[in-house]
């Protein structure tokens, strides 16, 4: 039996009167590739983003509920260490423009002020490029700013930045919607290897994205949880018609 | 893709599924409890900044009420003995304590005006020039930077060279065309803010002519109109309330323009009798009878003048910040 | 459409044109001639003797601007110390908060403040510093400098941070980091070369202006550096100096203005090459 690492209770979110999440409980076992879909505006999105709290910068924005990271409440917690805890890779490549590569890898730790030992940077800068297959790549221009390189390679060094902390989760808001076929393909294969160190929650717009990397996947529908299964399962024999119409393409 | 193994893993059992898992999480540990403590002092500084910025703003504000409300507060005692009368008198008399601004103002806006006019061709050249025909190149560039110069140059500067050059010849063509060859007047004063209010208007120009939409610009062209009838009737019309922001803001900045025409203006409170005769703007006198107002009464009827210069040029550069902020806003 | 109707029309097309680049031209041509004259009447009187020496009484020849040129210096530094942290803090405020009532209030303040004439904010100095302290005083000088400078830094500091990408904010916060850090280590550092070119116009603005200092600063005909007592400063120099019926004076003036000229000058050109050279590549 897998355990859970991340469960929703109740997780609601607004944007100011606008109920964008309704009522979501989802368990999400560990060191797995979790896929969330649905079609645009059905709060996919928000709920991602309301597991590392980074919901509520966005003015006006409140949620309520639970979110439980192993054993905690991650609603209850300070903001700063939830997100400590769990990473966040974006939709567009945002690398710091200002810092070398090698100081983007280790950007968690710098700007944070926690001083390391130039031995353990190294360690963690080469470690976490490894990780992400851009070590053999980068390694001989890790002070250059990150503006050479491609828009997957960007995105890479942006994961090799969130895994560089140690979190728990990794969030993906759509990570490959901004690359080209090759980059995708090249992310895609990363996913299968994070998982065995972190539990990988993504959502894709690309249901053949989802098909191919998760597990498990969630569709959500209207800001509601509609279905949540085993990913061969929900793309082959779906429960719910509201999913079943999303998969063939009624709507999306 | 090739998984690489790190040597520098430690490898432990996951307790649940007796999985070998390969992590660095058991020296993250003790690095998470330092993080941890590190967080907590962060959190308390990150309020300390927030609150810090509030103050910040909040003192602007202060500041800018506390400005209004000292020349406020320092001019009551002259407007209690002049009252309204302040504003039509015709007289100046600190000796005799009589306090009209009239000739000020006369030679206020005299000035402000006659500069206005002199300029204003020159300005929406230029920006016409920088907007329109050359936008882009080493041309527009030469001409943008001597531009902004302009504007860069002290006015203590143009206000020197002004007495050395400009009034001599001044006073030859007034000598030619039979008036009093003083020099100093308004109408050198015109010319020198003339000059140096040329690159606001031209600037606000240049930027609102770029915005002009190049659909509208081809509909024109299409319908076989010449460049200058684009300009005419597309162009201008368009960027309207635009270039009249400019004026209004070369308008506030001679309003408020003190050295320059100081040092050419004659400084004398006698009504003008024409554009060529000396006088005084709000700002010269205060300039200049300041530091020599020797009893209450005559400092606050200074300071009211500053209040009265206040109060223009702020509504007319307001006037023209809100027509810049309804332009951008279409 | 006949064929006569159309040439005229291009020829006034062409005429347009001609005027345009007519008036743009003879715009810069008091600028060159008034810049020539300037360097013209004032180099010669340069040299390390004017530097260095104070001014002399009148009747004896000689003497130099070195307590304006000192002057100018503390002034300036005053004047900043104070202008800068503050705006740029009020800057990020303000690009921080977009929608807020304060933010709202402190924007409309600086754009008041922006267009209040420089003799009337000298007049405020006075009552505020000089009056208060009991006599004219650089430091007097400086605040009213400072609150010149003030529009200028918060309105570059605000522009560049609002120019400045979301998934920056994004990706910084999602790493952790608080809030203050987020923008004092990645917001700002991306956005220092606006910023720097908003403080640096703003030393350049300064450094000319004359009106706030006439019943501040005041002038001083020593060399003080006490920044509790008048102070002479280049731009007030030259104001005093021209004015007066002396000839040797006069000289002192056109040096003084040659320097002034110049050191504005470099300023602006150093600002514009700051600017590009320290512009983070988005």
């Amino acid at each position: 039996m897998e355990s859970t690492i991340v469960k929703s209770i109740n997780y609601n979110a607004y944007f100011g009167d606008n109920h964008v999440v309704k009522n979501v409980n989802i368990e999400i076992p560990k060191n797995n590739v979790i896929a969330v879909m649905g079609p645009s505006g059905c709060g996919k999105t928000t709920f991602l983003r309301g597991i590392n709290r980074m919901h509520e910068l966005i003015p006006g924005a409140t949620a309520k509920g639970q979110i439980m990271l192993n054993n905690e409440d991650v609603m209850e917690m300070h903001p700063i260490f939830v997100r400590l805890k769990i990473g966040m890779v974006f939709q567009r490549p945002n690398p710091f423009p200002n810092l070398s590569i090698y100081d983007n890898v280790i950007a968690g730790y710098k700007l944070n002020g926690i001083k390391l030992p130039k031995a353990e940077k190294d360690r963690i800068v080469e470690h976490s490029l490894t990780r992400v297959a851009l070590w053999n790549e980068v390694k001989d221009s890790l002070t250059k700013k990150g503006s050479f390189l491609s828009g997957g390679q960007q995105q890479r060094l942006c994961i090799a930045r969130a895994v560089a902390m140690e979190p728990e989760v990794l969030l993906f808001d759509e990570p490959t919607s901004a690359l080209d076929p090759i980059s995708t393909s090249t992310v895609e294969t990363l996913f299968h290897e994070l998982k065995k160190n972190y539990t990988l929650i993504i959502v894709t717009h690309n249901m053949q994205q989802a098909a191919r990397v998760s597990d498990k996947t969630a569709f959500f529908y209207m800001g509601e949880l509609v279905e949540y299964d085993d990913t061969k399962k929900m793309f082959t024999n779906p429960t719910d018609i509201r999913t079943q119409n999303y998969i063939t393409g009624r709507f999306s | 893709m090739e998984t690489s193994v790190d040597n520098d893993l430690i490898t432990r059992p996951d307790l649940t599924t007796g999985r070998v898992i390969a992590s660095t999480k058991i020296q993250e540990d003790v690095k998470g409890i330092k993080r941890v403590k590190r967080s907590h002092r962060q959190i308390r500084a990150e309020n300390v900044f927030r609150r810090t910025l509030v103050i910040v703003a909040l003192t602007m504000v202060v500041l800018v009420l506390g400005i209004m409300l000292t020349l406020v507060v320092q001019s009551i005692p002259s407007i209690k003995s002049a009252g309204l009368g302040f504003l039509w008198g015709k007289t100046w008399d600190p000796v005799k304590d009589v306090f009209g601004v009239y000739p000020f103002l006369l030679g206020t806006i005299l000035t402000s005006f006659m500069a206005l006019i002199i300029s204003i061709p020159f300005s929406f050249a230029v920006g016409i020039f920088l907007g329109e025909y050359y936008p882009k190149g080493w041309v527009s560039n030469i001409l943008k930077n001597t531009v902004e110069l302009i504007a860069a140059v002290p006015s203590v500067i143009y206000g020197f060279w002004g007495l050395a050059v400009l009034v001599p010849l001044v006073r030859g063509f007034e000598t030619k065309i039979g008036v009093d060859p003083v020099g100093l007047g308004i109408f050198t004063s015109s010319l020198i803010l003339a000059v140096m209010i040329i690159p606001y208007a031209a600037s606000l120009g240049r930027s609102m002519i770029q915005m002009v939409p190049s659909n509208l610009k081809e509909a024109a062209y299409s319908l076989g109109a010449t460049r200058w009838e684009v300009i005419r009737s597309v162009i201008l019309p368009y960027t309207r309330s635009g270039l009249f922001a400019g004026i209004m803001l070369s308008l506030g900045r001679a309003l408020g323009e003190t050295m320059a025409v100081t040092m050419v203006i004659g400084n004398t409170s006698l009504i003008p009798k024409n554009i060529f005769s000396p006088g005084n703007t709000m700002a010269s006198v205060i300039a200049n009878e300041f530091t020599e107002a020797d009893h209450p009464v005559y400092l606050s009827a200074l300071i009211e003048l500053g209040l009265v210069l206040f109060v223009v040029t702020v509504v007319i550069n307001m006037i023209g910040k809100r027509l810049i902020k309804g332009f951008s806003n279409e | 459409m006949n064929n006569t109707l159309v040439k005229y029309r291009i020829g006034k097309s062409i005429g347009f044109q001609a005027l345009t680049i007519l008036l743009s031209v003879a715009c810069v041509l008091p600028l060159i001639f008034i810049l020539v004259y300037i360097i013209q009447a004032g180099i010669t009187k340069i040299n390390w003797h004017f530097i260095t020496n104070l001014p002399k009484p009148v009747g004896e020849i000689g003497g130099g601007i070195a307590n304006a040129l000192v002057g100018s210096i503390i002034i300036i530094a005053c004047a900043s110390l104070m202008a800068v942290p503050f705006g740029i803090l009020c800057g990020i405020y303000l690009s921080e908060n977009k929608t807020s009532k304060l933010a709202y209030w402190s924007r409309l303040c600086v754009d008041i403040l922006q267009g209040v004439p420089s003799i009337v904010i000298g007049i405020i100095a006075y009552f505020w510093l000089v009056k208060p302290l009991g006599g004219f005083s650089a430091l007097s000088g400086s605040v009213a400098l400072g609150i010149m400078m003030l529009p200028i830094i918060v309105r570059s500091t605000e522009e560049t941070l609002k120019l400045l990408p979301d998934t920056l904010r994004e990706a910084a916060f999602a790493l952790g980091l608080p809030f203050h850090r987020v923008i004092l280590k990645v917001i700002v550092p991306c956005g220092i070369s606006g910023i720097l070119s908003g403080v640096m116009l703003s030393i350049a603005r300064i450094t000319g202006e004359t009106a706030p200092l006439l019943f501040t600063a005041f002038g001083n005909p020593y060399l003080s550096t006490n920044v509790l007592k008048p102070m002479q400063s280049l731009p007030l120099l030259i104001f005093n100096y021209a004015t007066s019926p002396y000839n040797e004076w006069h000289d002192l003036a056109w040096g003084a203005s040659c320097i002034l000229l110049i050191w504005v000058l470099l300023l602006n050109i150093f600002t514009k090459l700051i600017t590009r050279k320290w512009k983070v590549q988005l």
